[in-house]
């Protein structure tokens, strides 16, 4: 059952996961396969309405994590599961590598301890190259690097398609998905008693993966805050398609104590992105872009890849990454009420999602609850959207494009929109299709779109009629 | 390989047809043009109340009337139309990479002539500060909206620019049971020329001159915006946002080719003919600079046309070709580059110019260090400068624009 509005009364489920980022869709995904009876409740119209949104798409080695962290571990683990699962589920994978730059002496000095740290970490395909050698992967780099670290297995994803295949599979397996329905607040008294927005949720127990809400969601269960979430909001800006050719690998900074710096990244939709930037704020909700900071971007993406110089902006946008006072994931198990904390996952949730979710799963089966694991997975695939990868467009029968930019066809956003887990929202749709993200960014199918999804999104794209509410 | 035709043309807009029943008339066999649309027409099915044809049909059609007439034309003349057909990439040696409801196929055509007009930038593309809520839409939306779809993305919008098209754009509005709020323009004077900007203020719209857009607010709508009018700021509530004007080329596909494009026009270089750095591509219509009205583009690609015919008998020219410089304030300059002169009988006898910025000042031209014309006024942006192209220019080393300001 997938998507009801409110909740059937007295239904007990196994495992109530509190947020639908990255995390709670791959958490939903574990614990169904696991044989629980999972409800996953979202506050926002669709999957992914926070921090999971906006991200640089990057799935991590963990070279450059805090060794012996549990952020390594998990991020490993959660890189080695989507390259496992990543065919049968038609998930993307861009095999960039990545290259940490130098730009200066101070920075040269510093590649040696970062390939020893991620040695450390147990990544093994490092090596220090000369300017020279680093240019001759990546031509258009600046003649002012110095050196670089090649980091072969940092791979570009689709950071979209990956979630909802996480959550389309678990509503495979019978989970329920609850969009548009706010925690309030919760009780355990034997089990777990959830009030929503959209009714009273019973579970046996309950797992946080509230992201940006993180602190305040465990505070509504009723536990001491252990942490606080301090939002860091970073912009990016994506260049056009005709960027890629010059980026065709990940370019890194030298990361310093606060943030990994800004990234000049292919994506797997055949663009290039700048960013992001690392600014704290209190609003959780809000992320907004200012030209200002854009600009700088596109300045500092010139300085590094010359070539970009005068290349068109496709879209611009902000997120916010769910950091607290500490770098270290905030996750916290407690057995006594059944309550899981998958909080404080700063900028490396999308590769260890998965990571996390075997983690929860480990941490729950300490609580004593058994399920019969499931044997029927059902292998259902995403679309795929990465253009290194076989399109719509690219099939015999395809039919009508609508959205000329991307390509995207007519049937796949009539498929979107028909699927297990439909869009809820414009920002959902295009995450699903593309549709309205290229270069025109809906000058020539927004209306189409607009007149395609007639009544079916939380904010319709037409205006209301006068009269009309 | 083997040819499919002649000539493919890339888009189906007033540029492209107009080159294909031109290269008809001239005697070439084959000529396909390619549109991804269902219909041909362009940016004109967009305009249901804009004039179009006075210029080449000698009548005044609207809209998707307008789209039909070229259909019919192309139809006479024996034109190959394919609708739903996108071209996805260009090859140096003409071959095209296209999609259709067929799937993926390759053509070649011994010249191809690439027409894809012109688009508004979007708001991502001017960097505006803010949320990012529906209801930001360019014109060229606003119109589809309504003409395609019958509805409005918004009941009080805010709009930004004062070109032409922002005041059509404000009748649209009206017209169809929206209330602009106020209409902005950045720069000290309207773009547009007079009596058309007191068209606002007659309707009772605040038309705020050296005004900016400094802020978009929305969660999922928007709900208002800021503007900074002689540094100090005003919140405005409004429910959407129409950017206007700042047309740019649709020239993606040159820019991913290793044509690249001209710096100035942002569309792809072209000589006194119509061709292109690489000499199997041609150039026409709004594609080259933005942006002039359909009835511009159709002579253009009339003009085109009638070069590429002869082009096509005389033979690839791949001679060197002398790029025409300038400096700021001029934005761009078209033809921008300019070959040696040949049998082709060239489509441009004059020069096309725009400025970044309303300039007072004597703008000259030079060839080969010596100055052959110049005029001295005020030059406003986004209105097209006319310079004729000397003989001695086909065969120069050097051709360069300039304007000394005042």
């Amino acid at each position: 059952m997938v998507d009801t509005t409110s909740v059937a009364s007295g239904e007990l489920f196994d495992v109530a996961i509190i947020g639908a980022g990255v995390v709670g869709c791959a958490t939903a995904r574990r614990f169904a396969i696991a044989g629980a009876n999972v409800v996953l409740i979202e506050k926002g119209s669709d999957i992914l309405s926070g921090a999971s949104k906006a991200n640089s798409a990057i799935l991590h080695t963990g070279f450059d994590a805090p060794p012996g962290s549990l952020e390594l571990e998990l991020v490993r683990a959660g890189r080695q599961e989507y390259l496992e699962i990543r065919e049968t589920l038609g998930l993307s994978l861009v095999q960039t590598g990545a290259l940490v730059c130098a730009w200066n002496e101070l920075e040269a000095d510093k590649l040696a301890s970062i390939e020893a740290q991620g040695r450390g970490n147990g990544i093994e395909d490092l090596k220090v190259l000369s300017a020279t050698q680093a240019r001759e992967t990546v031509p258009s780099l600046s003649g002012h690097l110095v050196a670089a670290l090649e980091v072969s297995g940092e791979h570009v994803i689709d950071p979209w398609s990956a979630p909802l295949a996480y959550l389309t599979q678990a509503a495979g397996l019978g989970a329920t998905f609850l969009r548009n329905t706010e925690l309030h607040s919760g009780q355990f008294d034997g089990h777990w008693i959830l009030k929503t927005s959209s009714g009273v949720i019973n579970a046996r127990s309950v797992i946080n993966a509230a992201g940006l809400y993180g602190d305040v969601v465990d505070q509504r269960l009723g536990f001491e805050a252990e942490f606080r979430i301090k939002p860091r909001k970073g912009q990016f800006v994506v260049l056009d398609k005709a960027a890629f050719k010059h980026v065709p690998r990940i370019v890194l900074p030298v990361p310093t104590e606060i943030t990994k710096g800004i990234v000049i990244c292919p994506t797997a939709f055949g663009n290039v992105l700048i960013g992001p930037t690392a600014e704290d704020q209190d609003d959780r909700v809000r992320a907004t872009v200012d030209t200002e900071t854009l600009r700088a971007l596109l300045k500092r993406g010139v300085e590094l890849v010359p070539a970009l110089e005068g290349m068109p902006v496709t879209a611009v946008y902000a997120g916010l990454r769910p950091a607290s006072e500490s770098k270290a994931y905030r996750v916290f198990s407690r057995p006594a009420q059944k309550a899981i904390t998958l909080g404080g996952i700063r900028s490396t949730g999308l590769s260890s999602s998965l990571g996390l979710a075997q983690h929860a799963l480990k941490l729950h089966n300490a609580f004593g609850e058994k399920f019969e694991p499931r044997h029927d997975i059902p292998n259902i695939g995403v679309p795929n959207l990465t253009e290194t990868q076989e399109r719509d467009w690219q099939r015999s029968d395809h039919g009508e494009i609508v959205c000329h930019c991307e390509l995207v066809t007519k049937r796949e956003i009539e498929a979107a929109l028909e699927s297990v887990v439909p869009p809820g929202d414009f920002g959902g749709l295009r995450r699903r299709t593309r549709a309205g993200m290229g270069r025109c960014q809906g000058f020539y199918c927004n209306a189409r779109l607009a007149e395609m999804t007639k009544g079916r999104l939380a904010t319709s794209l037409a205006a209301a009629e006068e009269g009309q509410a | 390989m083997n040819m499919l035709a002649d000539v493919i043309v890339i888009g189906g807009g007033p540029s492209g047809v107009a080159a294909a029943l031109e290269l008809r008339r001239q005697g070439v066999e084959k000529v396909i043009i390619l549109e991804r649309e269902p219909y041909l027409g362009g940016a004109t099915r967009h305009c249901s109340h804009s004039p179009f044809g006075m210029l080449e049909f000698g009548r005044v059609y609207f809209g998707e009337s307008y789209g039909r007439k070229l259909e019919d034309e192309a139809a006479k003349a024996g034109v190959e139309v394919r609708t739903g057909y996108s071209v996805v990439d260009l090859e140096d040696d003409g071959t095209l990479r296209v999609t259709s409801p067929h799937g993926v196929e390759e053509m070649r055509a011994s010249r191809i002539l690439y027409a894809t007009g012109a688009r508004e930038k979007p708001r991502s593309a001017r960097l505006i500060t803010g949320d990012r809520p529906i209801g930001v839409v360019t014109t060229g939306t606003l119109q589809s909206y309504v003409a395609f779809h019958g509805l409005m993305p918004f009941r009080k919008p805010v709009i930004v620019g004062s070109e032409l098209v922002a005041l059509s754009a404000t009748l649209t509005c009206l017209m169809h049971g929206a209330r602009p709020v106020a209409v902005l323009e950045p720069r000290p004077h309207a773009l547009a020329r007079a009596p058309l900007t007191w068209f606002p203020t007659l309707v009772g719209i605040p038309f705020h001159r050296g005004t900016e857009l400094v802020d978009i607010k929305g969660r999922t709508r928007v709900e208002a915006v800021t503007i900074r009018k002689n540094g100090s700021e005003q919140t405005l509530e409004c429910d959407g946002v129409l950017l206007t004007g700042q047309f740019t080329p649709e020239s993606s596909l040159f820019l991913k080719s290793t044509m690249g494009i001209d710096r100035g026009s942002d569309g792809p270089k072209v000589d006194q003919s119509g061709r292109t750095v690489n000499p199997i591509f041609f150039a026409a219509g709004n594609v080259l600079r933005a942006v002039e009205t359909g009835g511009w583009a159709f002579c253009e690609g009339r003009a085109v046309g009638k070069s590429l015919a002869s082009d096509l008998q005389s033979g690839i020219k791949a001679s060197d070709h002398v790029p025409v410089t300038h400096d700021d304030p001029i934005k761009l300059v078209m033809p921008s580059i300019l070959r040696r002169a040949d049998t082709t009988s060239a489509a441009f006898n004059q020069f096309q110019l725009r400025v970044t910025r309303r300039v007072k000042g004597r703008l000259s031209l030079e060839i080969d260090g010596k100055e052959v014309w110049s005029s001295r006024k005020v030059w406003m942006p986004e209105r097209r400068i006319l310079v004729p192209i000397p003989p001695q220019a086909l065969s120069a080393q050097a051709v360069g624009f300039r304007i000394v300001e005042d």
